[in-house]
C-alpha cells in the first residue's frame, strides 16, 4: 500500500486533514453535549442536582468493576450495531436484528445443550449455528424484497413479531426446554455443555468477556470488507446511488439478499456473549431490545466500525452507570433512556446539517482553488 | 445560467406553444412562471398587472395552473378526492365539490368521472384529471409541460380537442413541447427558446416545420468537418429484432421498442436521432442489460450478450456515457478515485481478485485527471464539487481507460460548456480512429451530423429512417424525427452545402473565441 508517488502521499495527507476530522466529530459531540444539557434541565426541574447524578455515573465508571461491566455490555451492543450498520451501508433497513438474534440465540442454546464436543470444535460450531440461523431468518426479508417487492422495513418488523412466536412455540418443556421443569417458574433451555463456555479474562473488577475479541474481529472484518473488497465497493455504491450502481453493473437484487444474510449472520452473534459467558442458557430472562439499541448505536456511530465502537461504549456507559443512579441518591433510572433518546435524535439532525455544510463548503473550496489556478496560469501567459 | 433575456407575450384565450430542445431552458422558465423558482431579474405581468410569485400558491391565486409532465395524483384515491385535495376550502369535499367537478367537466368536454379510482384510469384520463384539478382551483392560465410525451396519437388528438374547447371558453394555454407537427396543429402562437433565451416568435399559419426546426436547432455550434472515413468492415455490435413492450393499467400495450435492428462496425459512429422519449433511453438500457428484453438479441464482437447481466457486458467491452450522469454515471458524494472505480470494479487497475487496489486506482485517477484535463484540485474531492463538464470528462476518461470495443454515448455533451464539448468530441473521434465502435445518441442534430458516419432516426420505438450525414441537413432530420418522413433521407445537395458552409463558419468563429479552452489543443479532425 506504500506508494513513492508524491501525489499519492499528498492525497493521503488530504484525507486525514484536520477539517475532515472536525467535521466528522462535530455532529456526535454536538449531540452528546445537547443531550447532557437537556437531561440536566430535566433533572433540575425534578428537584435533583444534575451534577450529583453525573458525578455518580462518572465515579462508577472510574472503578474497575464498572469498567468491566461497561466493556462486557459494549461487546454485545457493538455486535448489534454492526449487524444493523451492514444493511444501512447499502440503504437496506434491517429493523429485524431483534428477531434474528433471538431465534439465533435460541437455536445456538439448544445445539450447545445437545452437543458436547471439544471446545475448539464446539465453540466454532455454536458461532456458525447462530450466524447461519440469523442469516437464514434475515434472508426471508431479503428474498421477499427481491422477488415480491416487499419493503424490508415492513417485513423485518413483522418477522420480529413472528420470532417471539417461534421462541414461544419452541421454548416449551419437551421441545427445547427440559421436560422435567425445575422448580423455578421461568422456562429456559438446558444449560450449554461446559465445552461451550467461552474464555474470559479475570480482572480485579470481575471477568472480562473474551467475546470482546470476537466483536473487535467483526469490526475489523466489517471495515476490511467495505473498503478493501469489490463486494464492499458494490455495497457502498448501491447505498450511495442505486441507479448508478445498477448502471455500473452491480446486480442489486443479489446484493440485497447477500447483505441481508450477512446482516442477519452478524445479528446471530448478538446473543452469544450472554449465552456463552454469563447465563449459559436461553430463557425468558434473556435481554430483549438489543436489536433496536443496535440501530441507535449504528446511527450514532455513523455506520462506521470505529464510530460504532465509541457509540457502543457510550451507550454501555450510560446503561451500566445509570443503574447506579437509583441506588446512590435516588435519581430516576429513566433519565438514561431520555439521554439515549435525545442523543439519537440530535445526532440524526446534526449529521444531516454537517453533511450538507461539508458538501457545500467543499464545492466552494474547489471553485476557489480552480479560480486561483486559472488566475495563476493566466498571469504566466501574460508575462510570457 | 439557465435563462437569460427571456421575453414572452401570451395573449388571452390562445394556445401559445413554447418550443425548444431539451435543456434549452423551458422547464426553468415554467418554474419561474409557477413560482417554484425566483428570477434574478425581470418581471412578470398578468393582464397588465405586475406580480411576484414566491410560491406556487401565489401563482395559483393569480389564476395560473400547471399540469406537470409527471402526474401528481394519489393512485389510491378517487378523482373527486384528488381534485379537492389541498383545495378543500373551495367547494367542500362532498356533493358540492362533486357538482362543481361535473360542471367543469361538462363545460370543457373533459368527460371526467368523479367517483372513479385514479389507479383504474389510463394515462390520458389521468391527464384530464390533472387539467380539471387546476381549473377547479380557478386557473385561467394553464401551463402544460410536454403533455403529449406520454400519449398515443389518438389520445393526442383528443387532448387537442380539449385544448380548443378550453381556448373557446377563454382559458389561456401555454403548451410546452418540442414536437413540431403537434405544435403546428394546435398552437395560435409559437415562441422558440434556445440556450436559455427566446430566439424568436412564429406564426403557426405562416411557418413551416422546417423553419421551426431551424429556429430550434440553430447553427451556432462548431461542427462537421470532412474527414477520412475510419469505418471498417468488421462488425462490432449487432442488434437484431429488439422488442420491449409494457402493458398499462387499461391493458393497452405500449410498445417501447419494436423491431430494432442495427449494426455498428469497428471505427464507426452510429448516430441515433430522435425526439426525446421515443425509445432512445430504453435502447441504451437494453444494450447495457439494464432492461429485460421481450425479444431480440444483442451481439458484441461475435459474442451473444442477450441474456447476460450488465457487469458481464461491461467486462465484454461496452463503455457507457450515460444520459443522466448524476443518476447513472457518478457517486456524487464519493471522491473522484472511487468514481473512477465505478463500473469497472472487476477490472485492472481497480482490483485483483476479490480485493480492491485503492492505491492503484488513485494513481490511475491522477492519470485520467491529467490526460482528460479534468479541472479539479485533487482526487479526494467529491464528484459533486466538480462542474458538469469536468464530471463528464472524468466519466469519459474512465470509460476509455478500459479499451472498450463499443462506446455508448448518450448526450455526451449535454450541459457541458463549449470548451469541454470540443474536447469530448475529440476524445470520441480519436478513439474511433483506433477502431472503437460508437453508438451516439444526441438531441443536438449538429453534433449528430458532425460526428456520425451513419444516422438512424428513431420514432415511437422504431428505427424509421436512415441517412448519410454528408448528404442530409438538420432540417430534414428534424422532419423525420417527427415521423413525417421515413426511409432513406437525402437532402437537396445545395441545402447540404449551404448548411456545411454555415457550420464551418461557426467552427471558425468558435476557434477565434478567446475564452475557449481548446486554443492550445490540436483541433479535431485535421
Amino acid at each position: 500500500m506504500t506508494s513513492p508517488n508524491p501525489a499519492a502521499k499528498r492525497s493521503f495527507a488530504q484525507r486525514i486533514s484536520g477539517e475532515r476530522i472536525v467535521l466528522a466529530l462535530a455532529a456526535p459531540v454536538l449531540a452528546v453535549v445537547l443531550s447532557v444539557a437537556i437531561c440536566s434541565v430535566l433533572l433540575a426541574t425534578s428537584g435533583k442536582n444534575p451534577f450529583d447524578a453525573w458525578n455518580v455515573m462518572i465515579t462508577y465508571a472510574t472503578k474497575s468493576d464498572g469498567q468491566v461491566l461497561i466493556l462486557n455490555r459494549a461487546t454485545t451492543y457493538y455486535l448489534a450495531a454492526a449487524a444493523a450498520a451492514f444493511g444501512f451501508r447499502m440503504n437496506l433497513f434491517n429493523i429485524g436484528v431483534e428477531g434474528q438474534y433471538k431465534v439465533a440465540a435460541l437455536f445456538a442454546a439448544f445445539v450447545g445443550a445437545q452437543v458436547d464436543l471439544p471446545a475448539f470444535i464446539q465453540i466454532p460450531l455454536l458461532l456458525v449455528t447462530a450466524m447461519l440461523i440469523g442469516g437464514l431468518y434475515a434472508s426471508i426479508a431479503g428474498l421477499l424484497k427481491v422477488y415480491r417487492g416487499v419493503s424490508e422495513v415492513i417485513s423485518t418488523i413483522m418477522l420480529n413479531a413472528i420470532s417471539v412466536s417461534i421462541v414461544g412455540l419452541l421454548l416449551v418443556p419437551g421441545v427445547f426446554a427440559p421436560k422435567a421443569s425445575s422448580t423455578s417458574n421461568s422456562i429456559q433451555t438446558d444449560p450449554v455443555s461446559d465445552s461451550s463456555h467461552f474464555f474470559s479474562i479475570p480482572t480485579a473488577g470481575g471477568d472480562l468477556w473474551g467475546f470482546l475479541f470476537i466483536a473487535v474481529l467483526v469490526g475489523v472484518l466489517f471495515q476490511f470488507t467495505l473498503t478493501r473488497t469489490r463486494f464492499g465497493f458494490d455495497l457502498r455504491a448501491t447505498g450511495r446511488s442505486e441507479s448508478a450502481a445498477t448502471a455500473s453493473g452491480v446486480n442489486v437484487k443479489k446484493m440485497v439478499v447477500i447483505s441481508m444474510v450477512v446482516s442477519g449472520a452478524i445479528a446471530g452473534l448478538i446473543g452469544l456473549p450472554e449465552l456463552l459467558q454469563n447465563s449459559y442458557s436461553y430463557g425468558q430472562s434473556f435481554q430483549p431490545g438489543l436489536g433496536f439499541l443496535g440501530i441507535s448505536i449504528a446511527l450514532l456511530g455513523r455506520n462506521s466500525p470505529i464510530g460504532m465502537a465509541f457509540a457502543a461504549l457510550l451507550f454501555s456507559f450510560l446503561d451500566s452507570t445509570g443503574s447506579q443512579l437509583p441506588l446512590k441518591g435516588g435519581f430516576p433510572f429513566e433519565i438514561v433512556a431520555v439521554m439515549q433518546g435525545t442523543i439519537v435524535i440530535c445526532v440524526v439532525v446534526a449529521y444531516e446539517l454537517v453533511r450538507r455544510y461539508g458538501l457545500k463548503r467543499q464545492q466552494q473550496k474547489v471553485g476557489a482553488q480552480l479560480a486561483a489556478q486559472a488566475a495563476a496560469t493566466e498571469k504566466k501567459e501574460v508575462s510570457a | 445560467m439557465a435563462n437569460h433575456d427571456i421575453n414572452l407575450t401570451v395573449r388571452t384565450g390562445t394556445v401559445h406553444a413554447l418550443m425548444g430542445e431539451n435543456g434549452a431552458g423551458k422547464s426553468t422558465l415554467m418554474k419561474i412562471l409557477y413560482g417554484m423558482q425566483r428570477p434574478d431579474e425581470g418581471t412578470i405581468a398578468i393582464n397588465g398587472e405586475q406580480c411576484e410569485f414566491h410560491t406556487p400558491g401565489d401563482a395559483i391565486a393569480r389564476g395560473i395552473g400547471m399540469v406537470h409532465q409527471h402526474f401528481m395524483l394519489a393512485d389510491n384515491l378517487t378523482v373527486l378526492e384528488n381534485v379537492v385535495l389541498g383545495g378543500e376550502k373551495l367547494h367542500g369535499i362532498g356533493a358540492r365539490a362533486k357538482a362543481k367537478i361535473k360542471e367543469i367537466s361538462d363545460q370543457y368536454g373533459l368527460g371526467v368521472r368523479p367517483d372513479a379510482l385514479v389507479e383504474d384510469l389510463g394515462v390520458a384520463d389521468r391527464q384530464r384529471v390533472e387539467i380539471l384539478k387546476v381549473l377547479y382551483r380557478g386557473a385561467k392560465i394553464l401551463i402544460l409541460d410536454e403533455p403529449t410525451a406520454v400519449l398515443v396519437p389518438q389520445e393526442v388528438d383528443a387532448l387537442f380537442d380539449n385544448l380548443r374547447e378550453l381556448k373557446s371558453e377563454g382559458v389561456t394555454v401555454i403548451f410546452i413541447s418540442h414536437k413540431l407537427h403537434e405544435v403546428l396543429a394546435v398552437a395560435d402562437a409559437i415562441s422558440v427558446i434556445r440556450r436559455g433565451t427566446t430566439v424568436g416568435d412564429a406564426d403557426p399559419k405562416a411557418v413551416t416545420a422546417r423553419q421551426l426546426a431551424e429556429m430550434m436547432v440553430g447553427a451556432e455550434l462548431p461542427s462537421p468537418e470532412n474527414r477520412e472515413s475510419t469505418v471498417t468492415t468488421t462488425e462490432m455490435l449487432r442488434v437484431e429484432d429488439l422488442r420491449i413492450a409494457k402493458t398499462d393499467a387499461e391493458g393497452i400495450e405500449r410498445v417501447v421498442l419494436d423491431d430494432i435492428s442495427l449494426r455498428i462496425h469497428k471505427g464507426e459512429i452510429l448516430g441515433i436521432a430522435g425526439v426525446e422519449g421515443n425509445g432512445q433511453a430504453e435502447l441504451v438500457e437494453a444494450i447495457m442489460g439494464m432492461l429485460p428484453l421481450d425479444g431480440g438479441t444483442v451481439t458484441l464482437d461475435g459474442k451473444d450478450l442477450s441474456g447476460t447481466l450488465t457487469r458481464a457486458r461491461r467486462e465484454a467491452g461496452i463503455g457507457y456515457i450515460p444520459e443522466d450522469r448524476h443518476k447513472h454515471g457518478l457517486l456524487l458524494e464519493a471522491p473522484l478515485w472511487e468514481n473512477r472505480i465505478l463500473g469497472h470494479v472487476t477490472e485492472e487497475p481497480n482490483s485483483s481478485g476479490p480485493l480492491l487496489k485503492p492505491a492503484a486506482a488513485r494513481e490511475d485517477t491522477l492519470r485520467i485527471v491529467r490526460d482528460y484535463d479534468v479541472r479539479t484540485p485533487g482526487i479526494e474531492v467529491t464528484a459533486a464539487s466538480l462542474s458538469g463538464g469536468n464530471q463528464q470528462k472524468l466519466i469519459i476518461g474512465r470509460e476509455m481507460s478500459h479499451q472498450p470495443k463499443l462506446l455508448i454515448a448518450a448526450h455526451p455533451t449535454r450541459g457541458v460548456d463549449v470548451g469541454a464539448q470540443a474536447q469530448i468530441w475529440e476524445h470520441i473521434r480519436s478513439a474511433q480512429r483506433e477502431g472503437l465502435a460508437v453508438l451516439l445518441i444526441s438531441a443536438d442534430l449538429d453534433e449528430l451530423i458532425g460526428l456520425s458516419d451513419t444516422i438512424r432516426v428513431i420514432y415511437r420505438g422504431r428505427l424509421v429512417a436512415d441517412a448519410d450525414p454528408a448528404t442530409v441537413t438538420a432540417e430534414d432530420l428534424g422532419t423525420a424525427m417527427t415521423g413525417a418522413a421515413a426511409g432513406h433521407l437525402e437532402s437537396d445537395p445545395e441545402a447540404v452545402a449551404e448548411a456545411q458552409a454555415v457550420a464551418a463558419e461557426g467552427t471558425e468563429a468558435a476557434d477565434q473565441h478567446p475564452h475557449t479552452d481548446t486554443a492550445d489543443k490540436p483541433q479535431a479532425g485535421e
